[in-house]
């Protein structure tokens, strides 16, 4: 069977099954898979652009542009529906990315990160400044309306997962799309070789920026999610160390598959919760030995050990 | 393909088995209260542990009917007894929130008590309103709680953080009343913002022929002041206003005092008392504190407060700070609510709704002070206020204040239904003091 | 007049406590290519380890000048102990793997010890004070100066011509310095490039406890100290030009001295001073003020 094909279907048929198995989960388990999906996605994003051997320390700018222009809308200007949201977080991460792309993409390895990084700590500076948002204590985030109606009797979680899993399955197959297309086949080659990537007559800036676009639009989508999962959006969401947790769940997931960030994110939210609620005093330990050992043992992450099983099942 | 599908469901097993011991049913019998507090990081040792322990000692007080007149001899909350389980509210706020509706959903907890950190109740309030569980803030002091919303699950039985400003504000105008000129050193956070705000504003009332010299706004725990201690000492206002928490007050006045800042400027910590007992002798007298109320140092001479007390220095070998008298009232809100609930309908254990019917508007003794929760529909405290002057007594080698004044609830708190800023931009009308 | 020299003295102190924090990252850097976020841990044991010292050493009542004895003993105790611990319990594996995985093994590293800080030491701070003010103060421009503080100059003057020296001067250090330029020619020449890891981390890590270790009576040390002082290290290595001395050099001091311009002039803007100053270097000079170009490969 061709896999390109079949990797498609396979997307609608995972989310598919997830929103189904979601309207049989008790609600802490609902929880874990929003906040994982919204990860997930950024994570995706993050993972586009390992494959041309960028990694951005930075990537909180983009995820926390996605909540507050989500935050601002139902602030400003009422408009609470979920679509709208997700399509406004996106327009503005997509935006500043095209923006700062005209500085980025000229930069390479740890010099690119650090300049993301000095990037989402100056929004986080404004953020901070800004004391009709709330500072670090940030805003209430209304809850969503799904075309024009509220959900009904308290199901406002499970109206989310279901369009979360939607939103995953949109992201992932377009992300799959893309890594088929010359562009995305390009990343591999630009990794390894700028050169002659340039002597193959394609610019190697312009397919970086196209991919911070992508990578802003995917982390604003996210961020849409997670704000109005939360109900609450602040500047935290903006730090450095956000966006190392993201780099953190990209490795853990692996650069393999679309699933592989959804994978990771997964994990990784099973593994903070666990920890905060085993050790509530010493939960980093837990997180920081998850993240050790995954690194140590998993070197290309999660889906590599899955990997590894579907090629011997198709040798 | 086929085997695909079925990695996928393995995948989905182990995660499913990973997770099973998380839902444990958990046996009805006692009555389960999270309690949100720093357990990691700076603020863990100062202000997030003694709220614990201050809460565990007084379930426990409760559990076993220890606790003194007037509530000596009712035992349990209701007739139940409680358990206290600790979660770490030292995270981003976001993610407190989602912690907060793990706690709920998974552990189903009967009611949420505590936090601490300006702001991080802001972010859980949503869920705790949508998940419909009883919340008791002990401290979290942004008078957004209530502003912005209605709130039917949430109580808070500490006044808001603008009594603070405005009894800093009260205090210094009192004690020099000739003042020129005064500044204000408050850290790059929200916390710090507010209360400069509620302090400038209520200065600018009580003072406006004043104009502020300059706020300087470290980053939040930066640790390193030795530039703005250089301004501040070029600069030299009369006074200065800090709401500097815990560790920063630490490393500012050990940076500050041996270039004698304190001596061209009149210093107020807005929450000074917390690190009082930990610093003793390096905390130059002269210096003025406050509480966050009549808390610790403050604490109004009653025998519930010295049983209080007490027990604490007896048990866990430091002095209570207001963390943990804070945590101690919010407790004890939750069993004089219980109390009242089962009392009205006898032979059941009370739901919600019943204990919040019951704990509306409650006027209770306390270990610090009277607890009054006269605002915003009887879920919001205001309680009267406190500041002194800092005094090292070498003769029993203890910290001590002097000088202190106390602010009645109706002096320092807006009036219910008037928004924090409004009534201090319109001059506090109204104010009663005694 | 007096201001100005009261804000180049600000400056000057905190980039001198910014140039010891930031000089063994930029150093296990420019060696390894580990961009250590571990630092951070060093940093609080080796202040956590000076405090405990100093008690011992004042609790014995010795007089307080003996304190210092504590600095440099903490120092090499965590660098030594901690740094040779995680160079050969982890990071010695990850040879070969690209920088990012390097670099989150020290951050997964640094969560571990943040959190074995309090069980070790307990959640409560442990008072530093005692040799603060033992060195008195100094009146400069009719503006008093701790003593303490102004010897953080003399401390980044000294570690910082020590490390230029032995570099220059010494036969590991030249070792060190042509596996700074160049791994593999180093390589060629018969270098063996492993064996000259564990040193350096271990150097790194004496520098990075140093720098918490004095610092320690200045902040009191208490959970969580690392944090900050990571970030800001990051900062000025990346201005200066990661794994280059003199770059960590010139970092230091120009975020040091555009922050006590900013707070003595503009207090409001303090927030943005050390970002602001990275986006403006890393636009102009793309690799850091004192990168070495590299070369394109065809």
């Amino acid at each position: 069977m061709p896999m390109p094909r079949s990797t498609g279907w396979l997307i609608v048929i995972v989310f598919g099954g997830v929103a189904l198995g979601g309207l049989g989960l008790p609600a802490w388990m609902i929880s874990v898979g929003l906040s994982a999906m919204s990860q997930g996605i950024v994570v995706l994003g993050l993972v586009v652009l390992m494959r041309a051997g960028l990694i951005s320390f930075g990537q909180g700018l983009y995820f926390g542009l996605g909540g507050y222009a989500v935050g601002v809308l139902s602030l400003e200007f009422g408009i609470t529906d979920a679509f709208l949201r997700v399509i406004a977080a996106a327009l503005a991460a997509a935006a500043v990315g095209l923006l700062l792309g005209c500085l980025l993409r000229r930069y390479r390895g740890i010099f690119f990160a650090m300049l993301s990084l000095a990037f989402s700590m100056i929004f986080y500076g404004l953020l901070v400044k800004n004391q009709n948002l709330g500072s670090t204590d940030g805003f209430r985030v209304l809850a969503s309306t799904f075309a024009g109606r509220p959900p009904t009797g308290g199901a406002n979680q499970l109206w989310l997962f279901l369009f979360a899993c939607l939103l995953s399955a949109v992201c992932a197959l377009a992300v799959h799309r893309y890594f088929r297309s010359t562009l995305g086949w390009l990343a591999t080659a630009i990794r390894d070789n700028e050169t002659r990537v340039e002597y193959l007559g394609c610019s190697v800036n312009a397919a970086v920026h196209l991919k911070l676009v992508l990578c802003s639009a995917l982390a604003g989508i996210g961020g849409a999610l997670s704000a109005m999962t939360v109900g609450h959006i602040d500047p935290a969401i903006t730090y450095w160390t956000t966006s190392g947790e993201l780099v953190f769940v990209a490795i853990l997931g692996g650069a393999g598959s679309v699933f592989a960030p959804f994978l990771g994110a997964l994990v990784f939210q099973v593994v903070h919760t666990l920890a905060l609620a085993m050790l509530p005093h010493a939960w980093h330990v837990i997180l920081g030995g998850v993240l050790l050992a995954s690194i140590l043992f998993m070197p290309d992450g999660l889906w590599s050990a899955i990997a590894r099983r579907r090629e011997r099942s198709h040798g | 393909m086929l085997k695909l599908k079925k990695d996928v469901v393995v995948l989905a097993l182990a995660m499913g088995c990973a997770a099973a011991p998380l839902s444990d049913a958990w046996a009805a019998e006692k009555l389960k209260f999270a309690f949100l507090a720093a357990l990691t990081g700076p603020q863990s040792g100062i202000v997030g542990q003694p709220g614990v322990n201050a809460a565990q000692m007084i379930i426990e007080a409760i559990d076993q009917g220890t606790l003194p007149a007037p509530y000596a001899g009712k035992k349990g909350f209701g007739s139940q007894e409680a358990e206290l389980m600790p979660v770490d509210e030292a995270l981003p706020p976001a993610q407190v929130a989602t912690e907060v509706r793990d706690t709920i959903e998974r552990n189903h907890v009967d009611a949420i008590v505590g936090s601490m950190n300006s702001g991080t109740c802001l972010a859980f309030l949503p869920v705790v309103e949508e998940l419909k569980t009883l919340t008791v803030l002990s401290t979290c002091g942004t008078p957004r709680v209530f502003e912005e919303g209605n709130m039917q699950y949430v109580f808070r039985t500490s006044s808001n953080a603008t009594a603070d400003g405005i009894t800093a504000a009260r205090y210094l105008t009192r004690r020099m009343p000739d003042l020129k000129s005064f500044g204000g050193l408050n850290p790059n956070y929200a916390f710090g913002q507010d209360s400069w705000r509620d302090f400038s504003l209520a200065m600018k009332a009580f003072r406006p022929d004043l104009q502020p010299t300059t706020n300087y706004t470290p980053n939040y725990q930066s640790f390193q002041y030795s530039a703005e201690i250089s301004s501040m000492l070029t600069e030299k206002p009369q006074a200065a206003f800090s709401s500097f928490f815990a560790t920063e007050i630490e490393a500012f006045v050990a940076q500050m005092a041996p270039r004698k800042l304190n001596e061209s400027t009149k210093l107020i910590f807005s929450t000074g008392e917390t690190i009082m007992y930990k610093m003793g002798e390096r905390l130059p007298d002269g210096v003025i504190i406050g509480a966050r109320g009549p808390y610790g140092v403050f604490a109004r001479p009653t025998a519930l407060g010295k049983w209080f007390k007490d027990n604490y220095v007896a048990r866990f070998k430091s002095q209570p700070v207001y963390t943990a008298y804070h945590a101690a009232q919010a407790i004890l809100a939750l069993k004089i609510a219980y109390d009242k609930a089962a009392a009205a309908a006898p032979g059941q254990a009370p739901n919600t709704d019943a204990v919040i019917t019951a704990m509306k508007g409650i006027e209770y003794e306390a270990f610090g002070t009277t607890v009054r929760l006269s605002r915003s529909g009887g879920h919001q405290a205001a309680n009267e206020g406190a500041m002194g002057v800092y005094k090292f007594d070498k003769a029993t080698g203890m910290p001590t204040v002097t000088d202190v004044e106390y602010y009645a609830a109706d002096c320092i708190n807006p009036p219910d239904g008037t928004k924090a800023v409004d009534w201090l931009t319109a001059g506090l009308p109204g104010a009663k003091c005694n | 007049m007096a201001i100005s020299l009261t804000i180049l003295m600000d400056g000057l102190i905190y980039a001198a406590w910014l140039f010891v924090v930031a000089l063994g990252m930029t150093l296990i850097f420019g060696v390894m290519r580990i961009l250590n976020v571990a630092h951070g841990s060093f940093y609080a044991f080796g202040a956590y380890t000076m405090a405990t010292l100093l008690n011992l050493i004042t609790g014995a009542g010795l007089p307080f000048a003996y304190g210092f004895l504590a600095i440099p003993l903490a120092a090499l105790a965590v660098g030594g102990g901690l740094g040779t611990m995680m160079e050969t319990g982890v990071l010695r594996w990850l040879h070969g793997r690209d920088e990012v995985a390097a670099a989150l093994a020290t951050f997964a590293l640094f969560l571990i010890l943040e959190d074995m800080v309090p069980l070790i030491w307990g959640l409560d701070a442990i008072p530093t004070y005692q040799i603060y003010g033992v060195l008195g103060t100094t009146d400069i421009g009719g503006m008093i100066f701790n003593n303490y503080e102004l010897s953080f100059i003399l401390l980044a003057i000294v570690v910082g011509a020590i490390t230029w020296w032995g570099l220059r001067h010494t036969r590991q250090g030249k070792i060190v310095l042509a596996v700074i330029h160049d791994p593999e020619a180093a390589q060629a020449f018969g270098i063996n490039v492993r064996r000259v890891f564990p040193t350096v981390f271990a150097i790194g890590g004496v520098l990075g406890a140093l720098a918490g270790a004095y610092s320690a009576p200045m902040i009191t040390v208490y959970p969580g100290i690392g944090v900050e002082a990571v970030i800001l290290a990051f900062a000025v290595v990346v201005i200066g030009g990661l794994g280059s001395v003199p770059g960590a050099m010139i970092g230091a001091l120009a975020v040091g001295l555009a922050r006590a311009v900013a707070v003595h002039l503009l207090p409001q803007v303090e927030l943005f001073v050390i970002y602001s100053v990275m986006t403006l270097v890393l636009l102009f000079r793309p690799s850091g003020l004192f990168a070495k170009p590299v070369a394109r490969r065809i």
